[in-house]
């Protein structure tokens, strides 16, 4: 029955990718297509409010410089705007200021496409900054995202000297594929009971008289684009296993859809610009291989049980239900876990702190990895570095200096890839080995011993990795660490998107070499080994040291 | 013979091991981050042992102890794999070196007269005078005279050349030695710049700049050693947190395991070796970078005459007329070209013994032999009154008509048919009567069709020149089995062909040797000029073969691949052998404090101490097993690259993983014999 019921969910993807890819694909290919009819007026109204006449495709640079500054205008917005939200409108609530360095840690979270929460919703924050800062950057991000891969994608498959218009891109991001989605998703979702109004919170009174507070607010419209972004954010502190955000199993299996779809369906438009599907597929392969395994892992893991208390005599038959909803069960949690950390959307169905170690492992890898379909556009593009790098070191095995798609990979790629790659583990290792040298770090650690090094990983990791979901069990909206992983993700975001869309705009210069029987293929499915290899062994060699500690040794210590 | 070579080599590793020690010094060390990172590991581990207070290492001076010698051998090893690599190329510099000896030159005045000066005097301008049994002072290009100059110093090839002013033949070398004759050589290279100084620069390695794809390569190996570090540097704090205290000498023994050591050792090895290669191959490659890019040819230009056929045109047919056999016309075009020394005179004598015809020459002996001349183009012999003839077809026509005999009808039309076949007609006559043709034809060189399916094989698609028309060039180009050809190609074509291709992305290689080659060949991505060839030739290309055979190009691109290949294959392995390294040393490190992860060792190492030095072991002699196939490149066998690429994934990769896991078994169960 569990396996039926993943297996039904991954069916459904199937079915999404192609149609869902080849949509992105007109979208951005900014060819005429049918449903220019419907948007072009729209779009014609923005491209002129903004003075967009030309839309001249951009260098790299331009297009970076323009997407930083596109994403500052956004925090400094939005930061105005959760400092002064108790003098704002739609705040029936009351709701305070919130507190600088909460409000740096969360827009820096929003604003990086992560969600990491430091407050809770429903008291940290008013309808109007749900609104217009919180919903606001989740489709903002979740586009940026977006034309990231498109102008990675553009520039590995093209020939010149531009790789498109940011402004054209994230226009389009917005009017043709997040907003009509999430739309879409918004009035399905209210459809299967999910709030979505602007009423103040009710107040009850209990059967044992007792004043009960339910929060309520615009519940569905922030569910829909949390999921379709990858963002994660909950409108609750519980997220998405609060009964309003996520009421049934049905809406769980549609959040699940909806935060995996765009990630997936990109490896098909990334086939489609390269004008061979298969490259796609091989990609997507590569990634559906690695998720199936962690899959396995964190599923056979909660469905054994906690070993510690089996060995008290506890029938273990039920599994490890501690945290987790009886309405999902094993399997929707499992399911849930793995494709909100592989997806890096970071909303959660139930608490990531009570996993078993063994089931800890598979959130914490797909976050390490950051390339099994990850975050709306940003997966790709890290999925792509590896498939380059895969390319550098096997593609010299067939005698031959190493090409990707026909492109000579260089001192010059290699550079930028170092530092995109570099990043990473440097944001991970870093700040944890950091905070297990100060009290501030360590002094959060609800739950000392191995797990404790989990918990201050996890947190972390979820931040490098723009993921957002939270080991809780941490006490961390303090200062440390409020601004500590406000770092880490700003870092995480935008290191990597520099030096890859360098990558991209050096690449997109270089004439490509025509593919012969002695080109080494990565459309070939001998290519998928290769990037999980690479992905597997530089990621294990990376983590497997500190995930010996943690996790591993928490496991062997309840055995 | 073998006795000397065997001293070579101990002499060779000798001098290895010295410099290995001499590279110890950081600040050359400096150049190979991998191994620099490792040396000051080791140096670490050193001052553990003088001071072991100073880091809370007492007691520990054994394993300290073990832990130094491992490291220190592996940059040793590092080093003797490199310095035997440079030592080879030294070696072989020594010997031309010696061929530089100063020599007098007997330069010629504005006005006549003759000064001896010594050699180093001489300056790009200056004119000498070369005699019978002189050194070339210099490289320099014959302006007066023609001589046979023995090369065999910078060549090895001990048969004379001659060498002429004019023409394409006109570029002499200094060192070469005048065996006949004198000429007057105009100098064209100031002291220092000679094509011996660049060739005992090239292969002494001195100068030696890595290529794009080293440095490249370079960079993740280094990005890799940073990210190893980073994993060491930030295990610390995190073990400590939960009580685990773990030895520094531990922690650098697991860097020293998980950076690329292996790779990082021999890298600059492997691209000496695969320049090494070359030169003992005889062909000169200016650069790294030019036998990287022979690697990655795509379409080879090669020119018909002389490389791909003999460009001699030999008999392959005998073609009777009406009211002859073919009995009759090989008999009697045998008998003309008896005493004909020309190829086509030999051709015709042996394609009629391999058709089985036998014939007594003593039995002509008396004969009036007619040579060929350019105005009768006939020969033959006259015997008892007999005209026995072959020619060409008009003058034999013209011939026969004046002793009174008719030609056939179907003469012409044969004849015609062979040229269009790309083939030269010469009619053989009896008296008055014509019997038949000769079908001439060009040969193609054997072997040429099977290596050009090999190219195919590689992806390489190559393309013809020749100044035929173009039936005769589409009959060769058949023949031969090459991809593409052009006909009645002028210089320019050569040129227009490289950039064609070069529009659509491909890189090109190219023979030549002629001054109107060289702009052709400075365009091609791998230009191979001719040793023989004109210094233009020479300078313009990016590699001369001193044999001057023009297939060659064929071979460097091969070595080409084989030295990307055993660079790749390497690093593959050396990341791939990571793994095993992992499952010794991470339990180890642990289960003193956490008993529990003993599970972890999959490899039942027998204790911690062993866990750790085996794989140590096994990560310093991976070096030194691996030298010979460094040095020799691995084996390439033209296949498509997707055959390649699985069989080196499965020997490198797949080997990659397995071979330590074995190779750290066997070094614990010896280790923990002497260790506990």
């Amino acid at each position: 029955m569990d396996a039926l019921q993943i297996a039904a969910v991954i069916l459904l993807l199937l079915f999404i990718i192609k149609p869902l890819g080849s949509y992105i694909y007109h979208v951005f290919s900014n060819e005429p297509n049918k449903t220019d009819k419907f948007f072009a007026p729209i779009e014609k109204c923005i491209y002129a409010i903004c003075g967009m006449k030309n839309r001249a495709p951009m260098t790299w640079k331009k297009y970076t410089i323009s997407l930083l500054l596109t994403n500052i205008v956004f925090v400094a917005a939005g930061y105005v705007i959760l400092r002064l939200q108790q003098f704002l409108p739609l705040n029936p609530n009351g709701i305070k200021n919130m507190e600088p360095t909460l409000s740096f840690n969360t827009i820096a979270s929003f604003m990086t496409n992560t969600n990491l929460q430091h407050y809770s919703g429903e008291t940290g924050l008013s309808y109007f900054s749900q609104m217009t800062v919180i919903m606001m950057m989740m489709f903002a991000s979740a586009a940026t995202g977006i034309v990231v891969a498109i102008a990675f994608i553009r520039g590995i498959t093209t020939k010149g000297n531009t790789i498109g218009n940011f402004f054209e891109d994230f226009i389009k991001g917005h009017t043709r594929l997040l907003m009509p989605m999430s739309i879409i998703l918004t009035l399905v979702l209210v459809g299967l009971k999910v709030p979505q109004t602007l009423d103040p919170s009710i107040t009850l009174t209990t059967l044992e008289g007792a004043k009960q507070v339910i929060a309520i607010g615009p519940v569905a419209a922030l569910e829909a684009i949390k999921h379709l972004g990858t963002n994660g954010g909950g409108f609750f502190g519980a997220n998405s296993a609060h009964p309003f955000e996520n009421p049934t199993p049905l809406t769980n299996v549609i959040e699940i859809l909806s935060m995996w779809c765009i990630p997936a369906s990109l490896t098909y438009t990334y086939g489609r610009f390269a004008k061979k599907q298969k490259q796609g597929w091989i990609v997507f392969g590569a990634m559906s291989i690695l998720f199936v395994a962690f899959l396995a892992l964190i599923y056979f893991a909660e469905s054994n049980g906690n070993p510690a208390l089996t060995a008290m005599g506890l029938d273990p038959s039920q599994g490890s239900m501690e945290g987790k909803e009886v309405r999902f069960g094993i399997a929707q949690s499992a399911l849930f876990s793995t494709v909100t950390t592989a997806a890096t959307t970071g909303t959660v169905n139930n608490m990531h702190d009570t996993l078993t170690p063994l089931g800890q492992i598979t959130p914490l890898s797909l976050m390490m990895l950051n390339t099994v379909f990850g975050g709306d556009g940003v997966g790709l593009v890290n999925m792509l570095m590896y498939a380059i790098i895969g390319v550098f070191i096997c593609g010299l095995m067939v005698g031959r200096t190493p090409e990707f798609l026909g492109r000579k990979i260089e001192p010059k790629e290699m550079k930028l890839i170092a530092v995109a790659l570099l990043a990473h583990p440097l944001l991970i290792l870093g700040p944890t080995a950091l905070a297990f040298l100060t009290e501030l770090g360590k002094g959060a650690i609800s739950n000392p011993g191995f797990h404790g090094i989990s918990q201050v990983l996890y947190e972390f990791t979820s931040s490098a990795a723009n993921n957002g979901s939270g080991f809780e069990g941490l006490g961390d909206n303090t200062l440390f660490w409020n601004i500590s992983t406000g770092l880490v993700m700003l870092l995480g975001r935008y290191v990597s998107i520099i030096s890859l869309l360098a990558v991209a705009g050096s690449l997109v210069r270089k004439q490509p070499i025509p593919e012969t029987i002695g080109t080494f293929r990565t459309d070939h499915l001998l290519f998928v080994g290769i990037l999980v290899g690479v992905v597997l062994i530089v990621g294990a060699l990376t983590f497997l040291p500190v995930m010996a500690l943690g996790p591993i040794a928490e496991y062997l210590s309840i055995r | 013979m073998n006795q000397s070579k065997q001293n070579k080599e101990s002499g060779l590793i000798k001098q290895a091991i010295v410099s290995s020690l001499i590279k110890l010094n950081p600040l050359v060390m400096m150049k190979n981050p991998v191994m620099f990172v490792v040396e000051i590991g080791t140096i670490l581990v050193l001052l553990m042992m003088i001071m072991p207070t100073a880091f809370h290492a007492e007691g520990r001076f054994g394993y300290n102890l073990a832990v130094f010698l491992i490291l220190f051998f592996t940059i040793v090893f590092a080093n003797f794999a490199e310095a035997l690599a440079e030592g080879r190329g030294k070696a072989q510099a020594d010997s031309l070196k010696k061929t530089k000896k100063d020599t007098t030159a007997k330069k010629i005045g504005k006005n006549g007269t003759i000064t001896t000066v010594s050699s180093d005097e001489l300056r790009k301008g200056d004119i000498v005078l070369v005699e019978t049994g002189d050194l070339v002072p210099g490289d320099g290009e014959i302006i007066e005279g023609l001589a046979s100059i023995d090369e065999s110093a910078i060549t090895g090839e001990s048969a004379p050349v001659i060498k002429e002013a004019g023409g394409d033949f006109s570029s002499v070398t200094g060192g070469t030695k005048v065996v006949s004759d004198s000429i007057k050589v105009r100098i064209t290279a100031d002291p220092g710049e000679s094509f011996l100084d660049k060739m005992i620069t090239l292969v002494e390695g001195a100068k030696r700049q890595k290529t794009p794809n080293e440095i490249a390569l370079n960079i993740l190996l280094v990005t890799l050693t940073i990210i190893f570090l980073l994993v060491v540097v930030t295990l610390l704090p995190i073990a400590n947190y939960v009580g685990v205290h773990l030895e520094l000498s531990t922690l650098i023994a697991l860097l020293v395991c998980l950076i690329p050591t292996t790779i990082g050792a021999l890298l600059s090895a492997i691209g000496i070796a695969g320049m090494d290669r070359v030169t003992r191959f005889n062909v000169l490659a200016m650069s790294g970078k030019a036998v990287e890019a022979a690697g990655d040819i795509n379409t080879i230009i090669l020119d018909k005459t002389g490389t791909i056929t003999f460009g001699n045109r030999l008999a392959a047919e005998f073609v009777p007329v009406t009211g002859a056999t073919q009995k009759e016309l090989t008999d009697i075009a045998v008998v003309t070209s008896l005493f004909d020394e020309t190829p086509e005179g030999r051709s015709v004598l042996e394609l009629a013994k391999a058709r089985g015809f036998s014939w007594d020459a003593s039995s002509y002996e008396s004969a009036e032999i007619i040579p060929f001349t350019a105005e009768e183009r006939m020969s033959g012999l006259i015997q008892e009154g007999n005209h026995y003839r072959k020619g060409a077809v008009d003058s034999i026509k013209k011939f026969v008509q004046q002793m009174g005999g008719k030609v056939p009808e179907d003469l012409q039309a044969k004849s015609n048919e062979i040229a269009s076949q790309g083939g030269t007609p010469l009619a053989v006559s009896y008296n008055s009567n014509i019997l038949g043709l000769i079908y001439l034809k060009d040969t193609v060189k054997p072997g040429m069709r099977e290596r050009f399916d090999e190219l195919r094989k590689m992806g390489i698609k190559t393309i013809m020149c020749t100044g035929d028309n173009p039936l005769t060039a589409a009959t060769i180009a058949k023949e031969a089995g090459v991809d593409e050809f052009i006909a009645e190609a002028k210089p320019e074509d050569k040129i227009r062909a490289i950039r064609k291709e070069q529009e659509k992305g491909k890189l090109v290689a190219m023979t030549g040797d002629g001054t109107n080659d060289a702009p052709a060949l400075a365009q091609a991505d791998v230009g191979l000029a001719m040793n023989s060839g004109t210094i233009a030739a020479k300078e313009a290309a990016n590699m001369v073969d001193l044999d001057s055979d023009p297939t060659k190009i064929i071979e460097v691109v091969s070595i080409g691949k084989q030295l990307l290949m055993t660079r790749g294959s390497l690093t593959t392995f050396s990341i791939a052998n990571d793994i095993a390294k992992y499952f010794a040393i991470i339990p180890a490190m642990f289960t003193v404090a956490l008993p529990k992860m003993e599970v972890l060792n999959v490899m039942g190492l027998h204790s911690p101490t062993t866990a750790i030095l085996s794989a140590l072991i096994f990560n310093a002699i991976i070096i030194p097993l691996l030298i010979p196939l460094a040095m020799k490149g691995v084996k390439y066998v033209p296949m498509s690259a997707t055959k390649l690429l699985s069989k080196n994934i499965l020997i490198y990769g797949l080997g990659g993983v397995v071979v330590p896991f074995i190779g750290i078994k066997l070094i614990d169960i010896i280790v923990s014999v002497f260790v506990q």
